[in-house]
């Protein structure tokens, strides 16, 4: 073969290649999109699980809004917590707000003790099925129907069913607040609350709202709505509407008087020591109280 | 012999009541009438607590289109006026009254005369279906009335009268025919001349061939009215497919059957519009099938709405040690009831009992991809695949697949080798797509209407 030939293909290849770069470079700058350079910087601090606990569709988006934003205060990657927010906040160059920790709780005391089953369900094993055909295996239409749709949601294994109670208990220590079994549950009986110090907090665990026999014939744990822990809480922290108490947990201050004089045990109370036996204590509790309030 | 064209399975048919007449249910002591019986809005209760009622009272006035007045069954007190446990477990409003005595309003015509001369005009025949509460009897309960009403530039070409019963067990429409043929004949003569239509057509599967013989013998001195026997096949049933099976034609995916020139009603509703047309007496009692293998005497009640279930069930020889469940509807289409201190209401067509070892679900295992639900599904749609997607939330696939035509008719169930929940999953899916289409239609219209404003706003 001719080497001049090769050198005429190798030329003609090398011309055909330089034009469509010299295009290819005026067509891209006319075309530029420009993203700020600093999204791509948070999100690789970001987590990754694309979770969407934060209310946005993944991390992208999140790394989007968290650049746009003003303010860092209203956004909050519940996952990476307050390490990855400071990071962020560092390369925005902005301050990072302190959230408070959350954590999921199951406001349902159901268990297969307290509330017999007064019938069975065999079809396909999921509550959102479930709750769509009827009121659930027990007398209860309000509580956990126990299928584990929240064990399904839950991306961080935080969520797992007791085998002996029938209800799902989450872990504090992998529960990221995400907020995917609350959306995941038809009951709406799982619930973000602040995990408080030292992971103490109290939450009324059901949500019942029939009146006070018909819940307790269908579940010894049920909440009444005999309203005596809302007489006996001295900050206003508890309300009962529709037969069921709630406590905002911002107005809670963890002084255990209402889970005390629950006739259900309808209240309850994570991570506290043990109660003292003898009453003396919950008379110095008591006069502890009003300090308390005065400090805020 | 006629019969639909895609799918269809056939199970045992069972009508084990076939042979038993209707019997008067004796008035009950309480009746407890809820006041959503229908599909539609809810009615508003328009007695207070005290009232004194008589039989077919208004109690319950409907709230718009598409819904349905509630009349009194019973003569009496109202007791309370408040939420109790449905057949679901729900709680659902409802109206309590007490009986006392058995007083009917003097407007209704209680003589067991058959009056035959049509003498009211098409307009004044909807209105009184709309006020009678007249419902879909065959257990959808859609509102009469609204069926009726064909919206502008559309034409009613053909009634069709579903006396399919293609349900297993269940023979109150059946039971009808044969007992009262000539005031189903005569209502379908009143929906013909209400909605201005030669011809229509009484569909019947022919494992009732004496109620088939009955209605040719009487249809003879009917004009335009033909019955048609069909072959036994479930879901014949199905507004759809006994159009097709009928006509001929196919309604369109997310038509009505008006789309196609067809107006369907069940063979009960039209004995009901007979009664209040002819009768002037409101829906205040159907016939309900009490049947299942386990039970003593399987038969047929003609019962007064708000009846408890449990006096059905002691009437028919009493709660059978070998039930396992006990269904509202047939086997295949019923919801089974979660407790029976529940009362009959408009749609309950029957109660069907299945021994334990019949309600139990056999163990599901894998799909193996042999495709019978394909084959068997009346709408043909791919229920292995919608119940793929339904369980992975993948909603837009699902919306594709055509997840809205389904039917809910178990066929896919039925015939699986596997026993998988298939129907479960699809009936979950469709509720989810069907609120995403109805918040999209909703979202459409504020759209349109905000438009509309900023357009006349302009001007």
């Amino acid at each position: 073969m001719d080497f001049s030939f090769i050198m005429i293909t190798v030329a003609a290849l090398a011309v055909t290649g330089l034009v469509a770069a010299v295009i290819l470079y005026f067509v891209s700058q006319k075309f530029k999109v420009f993203e700020d350079p600093r999204i791509g910087e948070v999100e690789s601090v970001l987590p990754g699980a694309n979770c969407g606990g934060c209310g946005f569709p993944g991390c992208h988006g999140m790394a989007c809004a968290l650049v746009a934003a003003d303010d860092l205060g209203s956004l909050s990657c519940p996952v990476g917590g307050q390490a990855v927010m400071a990071q962020v906040a560092t390369i925005l160059g902005k301050e990072a707000v302190a959230a408070a920790p959350k954590v999921a709780v199951v406001r349902c005391n159901g268990t297969c003790e307290a509330r017999p089953k007064t019938l069975e369900y065999d079809g396909a094993k999921s509550c959102a099925i479930l709750a769509a055909n009827f009121g659930g295996e027990t007398n209860c239409s309000y509580g956990c129907l126990g299928c584990g749709d929240c064990v399904g949601a839950c991306q961080f294994g935080a969520i797992r069913m007791n085998a002996t109670t029938g209800l799902p208990e989450v872990d504090d220590e992998k529960c990221v607040a995400c907020g995917a079994c609350v959306k995941a549950c038809p009951k709406s009986i799982i619930e973000l609350r602040n995990k408080g110090p030292k992971s103490r907090r109290l939450f009324v665990s059901c949500v019942n709202k029939d009146k006070g026999a018909v819940a307790m014939k269908a579940c010894k744990n049920a909440c009444i709505g005999c309203g005596k822990c809302v007489k006996e809480c001295q900050f206003d922290a508890i309300k009962v509407e529709n037969n069921v108490a709630y406590i905002d947990f911002m107005k809670c201050r963890l002084c255990r008087k209402c889970s005390a004089v629950c006739p259900t045990h309808a209240i309850h109370e994570t991570n506290f020591p043990p109660r003292p036996a003898a009453s003396p204590d919950v008379k110095a509790a008591e006069a502890a109280a009003p300090a308390q309030t005065a400090n805020a | 012999m006629k019969t639909f064209k895609i799918g269809g399975i056939h199970p045992n048919d069972m009508k084990l009541s076939a042979g038993s007449t209707i019997r008067e249910m004796a008035v009950p002591a309480e009746v407890k009438i809820p006041v959503s019986q229908h599909i539609g809005a809810p009615a508003q209760a328009v007695v207070a607590v005290g009232d004194t009622v008589k039989v077919g009272q208004l109690i319950a006035q409907a709230t718009g289109f598409v819904s349905a007045n509630i009349h009194s069954s019973v003569s009496g007190k109202v007791k309370k006026i408040e939420e109790f446990v449905d057949a679901n477990g729900y709680k659902k409003m409802g109206i309590i009254i007490a009986t006392e005595g058995d007083e009917w309003l003097e407007s209704i015509d209680r003589t067991d005369a058959i009056r035959r001369e049509v003498t009211m005009e098409p307009a004044e025949i909807i209105k009184r279906i709309q006020e009678m509460g007249i419902v879909g009897m065959g257990g959808a309960t859609f509102p009469a009335h609204v069926k009726l009403s064909v919206p502008p530039g559309k034409k009613c070409e053909t009634l069709i009268i579903n006396a399919v019963e293609c349900e297993p067990y269940l023979t109150s429409d059946h039971r009808l025919m044969l007992e009262h043929g000539e005031e189903v004949l005569i209502g379908v003569k009143i929906l013909m001349h209400a909605l201005g239509v030669a011809k229509a057509y009484v569909g019947i599967e022919n494992n009732k061939p004496d109620a088939i013989d009955n209605l040719k013998r009487l249809a003879a001195s009917f004009e335009g009215i033909e019955v048609v026997p069909l072959k036994l096949r479930y879901p014949q049933g199905g507004e759809k497919q006994l159009i097709d099976a009928i006509t001929g034609r196919q309604v369109p995916s997310g038509k009505l059957p008006i789309d196609v020139g067809a107006v369907v009603q069940n063979v009960g509703t039209v004995f009901a519009i007979y009664e209040a047309v002819q009768k002037n007496k409101p829906l205040i009692e159907r016939i309900v099938c009490v049947t299942g293998k386990p039970l003593r005497e399987p038969s047929n009640f003609m019962v007064r709405i708000g009846t408890p279930v449990t006096a059905l069930i002691d009437a028919a020889g009493g709660m059978p040690e070998d039930c396992g469940k006990v269904i509202g509807g047939g086997p295949m289409m019923g919801r089974p009831f979660t407790r029976l201190d529940v009362p009959v209401v408009k749609g309950t067509s029957g109660i069907t009992l299945m021994s334990i070892e019949d309600s139990k679900r056999r163990e599901a295992s894998n799909c193996i991809r042999c495709a019978k639900c394909v084959n068997v599904c009346p709408m043909g749609l791919e229920p292995y695949l919608m119940s793929t997607l339904a369980k992975l939330g993948r909603y837009d696939d699902l919306r594709e697949a055509h997840v809205m035509d389904c039917i809910e008719c178990g066929c896919c169930i039925f015939t699986c080798p596997s026993n998988r929940p298939i129907l479960d999953y699809v009936r979950a899916g469709k509720a989810k797509v069907g609120a995403q289409l109805r918040a999209e239609a909703a979202a459409h219209k504020a759209a349109a209407e905000a438009a509309k404003a900023k357009e006349a706003e302009g001007k």
